[in-house]
């Protein structure tokens, strides 16, 4: 047997001894079962090393509870399935190290959405009447004419609108927001990121006039309070403080322009 | 019984459902796409790399024509692919590509002046010509001669997927979330329609549609190890198997990454080999040189993924929790190229393994990646079999991608078949119009509601749904992977089959009621197991190798016996597929070669043997 390999051995030798056990509360409740009442199970699990919370879940409805629901698709945090509240916060599940938490863990499902059961909520309904309401595609003109090259565009601006467009609609900034969890019309950081995203873009023809009937309301910009645990939560790490700055400020100047424009 | 009429459905709202549906609906017809998760989260999401077109305008990618992708694709197929679909796919990449601009794809631009590149662990320089400053650049990808894969930084499938949902709403295509179609509703002639059930209620809903597209993806989680996301389990194919008519194309034919990372298998990119990443063992040794001296860890894709699995086989993997891996070390390329070169790896391994690539290994093993199998259509994207039925994407078995696809040819392939397979379904639409016989669906819904019954009741048995689908993955993993044998793979169907027998007698343990995770599966796991059973049966009756089917007492590729699509179609009451075949392509504008990478004996379609 190599060094290397008994080395190896041993470290995980150790690693088995300094295993720990994990205890995981889980927030129960089956909308669609009358006998079902909220209320939490706790489970116990060993865990392993590199285990994330997609491997401590799964295992959970394998081996002990085939009941338990929640949301996993892409695994690798990129499609926002899974996002859910671990330890008071909202993050996505398969992103999160269990050897990052402490022993005892407590999950819950995203608040201000819709429970469809347990851990998993409804976000797809949510997201669609999001998207509705800012428009959010590029409003244009202009046909596709098969024969004719691309627009040119700035290989930088790509970037910069990109940037933005990395937005994967997990919901933790609207779980985070402390508008969102008051009124049910406000349109979240996701919301106002989106419609930053298409002021940037060229290809967008809608006016400052548009956007404005947009977000220019306490539903968008003016609604938020500036806590910004938006931004704090957000798995893409996207600049949501300072997109909301400078729409706050372009849609400030906006409103002044527009009462000027009445007073005249 | 919730009944909706629509023109078209789509089950799937991934890139190739999604832009199938915005065909319909900008033609002025009623679309409906059904999706197990909402539109957004589909798997297209996780093709990070781009998509083919041959647009020609940067630097490396000077001269390009869709003559040469054409090219390329055929190669890469092994000869495996229908060449006329080939030939109008290279020929609408670069429309597909600039529509795609129009709607709002962020590409990336052309950038005038020079820059460094890196290939085969070795420093480039080159330069961009000032004309084309500003026009849709790409980056290059594995088995291309130009650089021809068109990107938005590290996230080409989520900006396509939320631009093509953008043109949805935009156009009112109506989208069913967490709905999964269960059956197809047909009378052997026609399709109807499906029947499906709701994940946040689980109540049943028939959907009756003049056009049905089957747009699932792929079925790698019939895979132990697999980069697909978990919803990959082959719906769509399991319904086009049900129906007894239509046939899977190709089912064996089933493409491996060599390094997904162990536990999850998310896939770090073939970069990491490319720049210098090496392959170490339990001993920390480095083993690639003793199997191929010339080429290491460059070698191809399938190449380095049968002696990794091959290593593992002899005893010398690193054994963890999961099972046995392999070591990549990227270490030796520092910390500055780590964090700039390669920063979705070091991003992966940071937040998915708690592992810093920059001083430790990366726990790596070959998972299931693509499966170029699929619903067998035309050119138009029309299944065989059943009138209005349809399929696109990953889904279909188009025949684009023969027995290996290429790196940006999947997202391309969403977008292009999207495009075609909505006009064609357009053309099909008008004026056509469907008889619906009430007594097919009312069957139809019964048949199901008794099945879900049974489940739930536990009439049947008790076996435990994730065990029986945990044996199928082994089976599948262990004896129809990488490496393929005539033993292996007849040991491989009989288990199936044995498994196949036990998958009937399962029972629920939990209620069942609402969006119940175990009855979804359970409801699939006989489908499941028909389709293992055509992956393994018509791995084991190809005897040849070609692409990913590499048969390890066939090695060389038959064209004398095997320019040949396997047909795979289901009887009911049996336990093995019927397999018939058909000829690859009916026109062959590229005559069967080599491929020039990859090895491996011909034997020519006059019998001759030659050599690569």
């Amino acid at each position: 047997m190599g060094e290397a390999r008994l080395s190896a051995l041993t470290v995980r030798l150790e690693e088995h001894r300094m295993a720990r056990k994990l205890k995981l509360n889980i927030f129960r409740y089956n909308p669609q079962d009358p006998d079902s009442v909220p209320h939490t199970d706790t489970f116990f699990i060993e865990e392993t090393e590199r285990m994330t919370l997609y491997i401590a879940l799964t295992s959970i409805r394998e081996e002990q509870d085939p009941s338990l629901i929640f949301d996993f698709c892409c695994r690798a945090g990129i499609c926002g399935a899974c996002a859910m509240v671990i330890n008071g916060r909202p993050g996505l599940a398969c992103k999160t190290l269990t050897r990052d938490l402490p022993e005892e863990i407590t999950l819950m499902p995203l608040p201000v959405f819709k429970l469809v059961g347990d851990l998993s909520v409804d976000t797809g309904t949510w997201f669609r009447a999001m998207n509705e309401k800012v428009e959010s595609w590029v409003h244009t003109d202009r046909e596709m004419d098969p024969t004719v090259q691309e627009e040119r565009m700035d290989n930088a601006l790509a970037e910069e609108i990109y940037e933005l467009e990395r937005c994967v609609e997990c919901g933790c900034c609207v779980a985070a927001c402390g508008t969102a969890n008051m009124r049910e019309d406000f349109l979240g950081a996701v919301a106002l990121n989106r419609i930053a995203r298409f002021i940037l873009d060229p290809r967008d023809e809608r006016t400052e006039k548009e956007y404005f009937e947009v977000v220019g309301t306490d539903e968008g910009i003016f609604g938020c309070m500036g806590l910004l645990a938006c931004e704090d939560v957000c798995p893409k790490e996207l600049p949501l403080q300072d997109q909301l700055g400078i729409l706050r400020r372009k849609m400030g100047w906006s409103a002044i322009k527009h009462l000027f424009r009445l007073a005249k | 019984m919730e009944t909706i009429y629509t023109d078209l459905l789509s089950i799937g709202a991934g890139l190739a459902g999604e832009r199938v549906a915005v065909e319909a609906a900008a033609a002025g017809f009623e679309s409906i796409c059904l999706s197990i998760v909402p539109p957004r989260r589909s798997h297209s999401s996780a093709a990070q790399g781009g998509m083919q077109a041959s647009l020609g305008n940067c630097a490396m990618g000077e001269g390009d024509n869709p003559d040469v992708h054409f090219m390329d694709t055929v190669k890469g197929s092994d000869w495996g692919c229908d060449q006329e679909v080939a030939r109008l796919f290279a020929e609408t990449a670069p429309i597909a590509v600039r529509e795609l601009a129009l709607w709002g794809i962020p590409w990336n631009r052309v950038v005038t002046g020079k820059s460094i590149y890196y290939k085969g662990g070795k420093k480039f320089e080159k330069v961009e010509a000032k004309e084309k400053e500003g026009l849709i650049t790409a980056r290059d990808f594995g088995g291309t001669a130009k650089w021809r894969t068109c990107y938005t930084s590290d996230g080409t499938g989520h900006t396509l997927l939320y631009t093509m949902d953008n043109r949805a709403v935009e156009l009112g295509v109506t989208v069913h979330d967490r709905v999964e179609a269960i059956s197809l509703i047909h009378d052997g002639q026609t399709c109807m329609g499906a029947v499906a059930r709701c994940l946040k209620t689980g109540k049943l809903r028939v959907y009756l549609a003049k056009a049905t597209l089957i747009a699932t993806g792929g079925y790698g989680r019939i895979y132990r190890e697999t980069t697909n996301a978990v919803i990959n389990e082959g719906g769509g194919a399991i319904l086009a198997l049900e129906t007894g008519i239509v046939p899977i194309g190709n089912p064996e034919a089933i493409q491996f990454h060599p390094t997904g990372i162990v536990p999850t298998h998310i896939l770090v990119t073939e970069g990491c080999r490319g720049d210098g990443g090496t392959l170490l063992d339990v001993d920390e040794k480095r083993f690639m040189p003793e199997y191929e001296p010339k080429k290491a860890e460059l070698a191809s894709r399938d190449v380095v993924s049968r002696w990794m699995t091959h290593h593992i086989r002899q005893g010398h993997g690193v054994p963890s929790p999961y099972g046995d891996h392999l070591w990549l070390d990227i270490r030796h390329l520092g910390a500055e190229h780590i964090k700039t070169k390669l920063r979705e790896v070091e991003e992966i391994c940071n937040n998915f393994l708690g592992v810093d690539p920059i001083t430790q290994l990366i726990p790596v093993r070959p998972a299931q990646h693509y499966t170029m199998a699929g619903v067998r259509t035309n050119k138009d994207g029309a299944a065989y079999g059943l009138k209005g039925l349809f399929s696109a994407g990953e889904a279909a078995c188009w025949d684009m991608h023969g027995f290996n696809r290429l790196g940006g040819n999947s997202l391309a392939e969403t977008i292009v078949a999207g495009r075609i397979v909505g006009e064609k379904i357009v053309e099909f639409l008008k004026g056509y119009e469907m008889q619906i016989h009430t007594a097919v669906v009312r069957d139809c819904v019964a048949a199901d509601r008794e099945r879900i019954a049974r489940l739930t009741a536990g009439k049947d048995g008790n076996e435990d749904v994730y065990k029986i689908r945990n044996a199928m993955q082994d089976q599948l993993m262990d004896k129809v992977g990488i490496f393929r044998n005539g033993k292996d793979l007849q040991s491989a169907v009989e288990s199936l089959q044995e498994i196949y027998n036990r998958s009937k007698k399962v029972g629920l343990r939990s209620s069942g009621i609402g969006a119940s995770p175990e009855l979804s599966l359970a409801i699939k796991i006989q489908g499941m197991l028909k389709l293992a059973l055509c992956v393994a049966y018509g791995a084991y009756m190809r005897t040849e190798s070609r692409g990913c089917h590499s048969r390890e007492d066939y090695p060389a590729r038959n064209d004398r016996d095997w320019l040949k699509r396997t047909l795979a179609t289901w009887k009911e009451g049996q336990d093995l597929p019927v397999l018939n075949y058909e000829p690859f392509s009916a026109v062959m504008e590229l005559p069967p070669g080599d491929r020039g990478y990859g090895g491996g004996k011909i034997i020519s379609a006059d019998g001759e043997a030659g050599g690569a």
